[in-house]
């Protein structure tokens, strides 16, 4: 059983699978892309595609420039005979919020969750662009690295951060993705010139496609598909203000929030996967999630290497919480915490705990 | 073509354009439209902080603010970023610092541009200017950039921020919010062989591993089974109408520019295909079109896919051989 219970119903991630990450990946179709996937994700629970009770996906038509792009990668899971399924145009996380939800209102008692993105085909600094405020900020085009740089600038102003100590948070990264056979960018990587300074190509996340997936399952049935379920014991997500100048960009309230309302403060945690595209980020995300500055706090933080490593665009954050289960799954982690972002700045941010069961 | 392309994979420049026609609330609009008139204005949330740009709801408590406030054109780096390598719609052609700005008399900081000759002439707590745009129409770029206050110039200004009544002649009420997004698009490999095919004027689809579907055109996956189709299949070229449409309205593009109504666009399906795909039906008045008809391509020279189809003068398709393609 898993320690905390706050829901109507446990629920567990019972498998997680991931594509290698690439920076392009031009011979495959996104359903091409994503089948293998969800084939090995199902393989590792043994279910069929047609006994999943719900499925969701996250993906961004702005990626793929084209409409409804979604629909194309619906072959990928069979949906005919027609099946219980949804979407979202956001990271994979979200998509796996919504089954979870799914899943405690008893209409289904396993989901197949998946994302993926392929940046390849345009520019994904212009095309994240578009998500911004379409009155103030769209029509100026600053791109994400932009966006990022100011945040890192005002740590860096508020001397919680230094541009040796981002280097320091690239490198860790990249090290730890020398373990992690999926991961784009591994081992010793240049800092590199300033993209938008104070950034340099080392603070920043590699271009790349890929995908993701997991299988939920409640209780018993999670028991049955998994030997050691990483069982969800508290999961929410939270929105900053639209208007970056309204923000305080040094810090991360709804991250803080979330992780309270999901129950993070209440125990230690020994794994946390963080969301953090850019090496500024961790520095934010450690001190909203009260991880300590650095190593030696007995924390393992981005193990896989995190989005410095591979950042497939509308996956990354669903990998945080699959690369987190994973590690419960094969007993090297007893507690973990995984964070998701999408938009500007850490402007909306997911939180899941997720535990073993204790021997 | 990259290293790491097949050389049967195609790739091709994909431009997406979208004007977004945006209306303008109250807040927004008096404060476009104060750009135009080169007045910054803000609005006052309830408890007493002035924000610019101006929102219409406080972030906090989600209480409705119409209270506009002036507040200068002048104000102080709260960040930077020093940007070398302006991206091609940005407010600068040349390299500047993106810069969020307390203008004097705000409480929030607005985003924009700092025209400076490098990153050395910047830095956090410095005073900049507004520079307005020549030509303003109501859009956040009737602000061209900040550029750095005079070395001289007066101090913070200290005075709150002036009430306005937001009353401009002629008040802009709209945006039009424009995108444009270049990509190269690549169908992957199952569609490149389906159109380097129809290059040959053969028409190929994939059949599925497990329910021996033939899908035409081929998108990689049986939607059935949820697995690659990879068993390539050449069908056609004639087959079979499944159903149809009369078509009775003049479509207005370059496609169907020379083609009169009414004509009959409809489902075919290809001999060996277990799906059928579209295609307009000619040779044929419209109203002798019919299910079961039996179709051929007709190529024009350099189509790069059938113009359309005509009748091959078979005998029609009993029901039963293509009711499952309906
Ligand atoms: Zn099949």
């Amino acid at each position: 059983m898993p320690r905390t219970s706050r829901y109507a119903r446990d629920v567990a991630v019972v498998a997680f699978a991931q594509s290698d990450h690439l920076r392009r990946t031009d011979e495959l179709s996104e359903v091409e892309m994503v089948m293998p996937v969800l084939h090995e994700v199902l393989a590792a629970t043994g279910l069929k595609a047609g006994e999943i009770g719900f499925t969701c996906s996250g993906s961004s038509d702005y990626l793929a420039g084209r409409a409804f792009s979604f629909t194309m990668t619906l072959d990928g899971v069979g949906a005919w005979p027609p099946i219980s399924e949804s979407h979202v145009e956001m990271d994979g996380a979200w998509a796996l919020y919504e089954a979870w939800v799914k899943i405690q209102t008893g209409e289904a008692d396993t989901a197949l969750v998946y994302s993926y993105g392929k940046s390849s085909p345009g520019s994904v600094r212009d095309v994240l662009t578009r998500q911004l405020d379409p009155y103030y900020l769209a029509p100026l085009w600053p791109d994400s690295v932009a966006l990022a740089a100011l945040q890192a600038r005002a740590l860096i102003d508020a001397g919680e951060t230094d541009e040796a100590a981002l280097a320091g948070v690239a490198a860790r990264s990249r090290a730890a993705a020398e373990g992690n056979p999926h991961a784009q960018l591994r081992g010793a990587v240049p800092q590199g010139e300033y993209q938008v300074a104070p950034l340099r190509t080392g603070d920043c996340p590699p271009i790349g496609d890929g995908a993701a997936a997991v299988v939920l399952a409640a209780g018993d049935t999670a028991r049955r598909l998994c030997e050691r379920p990483a069982w969800i014991t508290g999961i929410d997500h939270r929105i900053e203000a639209h208007g970056l100048g309204l923000r305080d960009l040094t810090d991360s309230p709804s991250t803080r929030l979330a992780a309270e309302r999901a129950g993070l403060f209440e125990a230690p945690v020994d794994t946390a996967e963080l969301h953090a595209p850019f090496s500024s980020q961790e520095v934010v995300l450690r001190k909203a999630l009260g991880l300590g500055p650095g190593d030696g706090d007995g924390v393992a933080v981005n193990p896989s290497g995190g989005a410095l490593a591979a950042n497939p665009v509308m996956a990354a954050g669903l990998i945080r919480i699959g690369e987190a289960a994973a590690r419960i799954h094969r007993g090297a982690s007893d507690r973990a915490v995984a964070h998701a972002t999408s938009g500007p700045c850490l402007q909306q941010n997911l939180v899941a705990v997720l535990e073993g069961d204790r021997a | 073509m990259t290293a790491a392309s097949p050389p049967q994979v195609l790739r091709a420049p994909l431009v997406v354009e979208f004007p977004f026609t945006r209306s303008l609330g109250p807040v927004q609009s008096a404060f476009l439209t104060g750009l135009r008139e080169r007045v910054v204005l803000g609005v006052r949330t309830g408890d007493g902080r002035v924000m610019v740009p101006p929102v219409e709801y406080d972030p906090v408590t989600a209480e409705e603010i119409r209270e506009l406030v002036e507040v200068a054109p002048a104000g102080t780096v709260t960040t930077w970023a020093w940007n070398g390598d302006p991206r091609p719609q940005q407010p600068l052609a040349t390299p500047f610092a993106w810069v969020l700005v307390r203008l004097d008399g705000a409480d929030t900081a607005i985003l924009h541009a700092l025209d400076a000759p490098g990153p050395d002439a910047v830095r956090t707590g410095m005073r900049v200017r507004i520079r307005w745009a020549a030509d303003r129409t109501g859009a956040i770029t009737d602000i061209a950039c900040f550029e750095p206050e005079a070395r001289g110039a007066r101090e913070p200004d200290a005075r709150p921020a002036a009430p306005h009544d937001g009353a401009f002649a002629d008040p802009v009420t709209g945006i039009v919010a424009e995108a444009r997004l270049d990509y190269t698009y690549s169908p992957g490999r199952a569609q490149s062989a389906y159109i380097n095919a129809l290059a040959e004027r053969r028409t190929v689809g994939e059949r599925c591993p497990s329910c021996h579907k033939v899908y035409v055109p081929p998108r990689g996956a049986c939607p059935t089974c949820g697995v690659a189709t990879t068993d390539r299949v050449e069908v056609g070229p004639a087959g079979t109408v499944t159903t149809y449409c009369v078509v009775n309205i003049k479509a207005r593009n370059a496609m169907s520019d020379g083609i009169e109504v009414p004509y009959v666009y409809a489902h075919i399906a290809l001999d060996g295909a277990d799906l059928a795909l579209h295609g307009r039906i000619g040779g044929i008045p419209y109203d002798q079109v019919r299910m079961g008809l039996r179709v051929e391509p007709v190529w024009t020279d350099g189509g790069r896919y059938p113009d359309h189809y005509r009748p091959t003068g078979e005998p029609d398709a009993d029901y039963d051989a293509y009711k499952e393609l309906i």
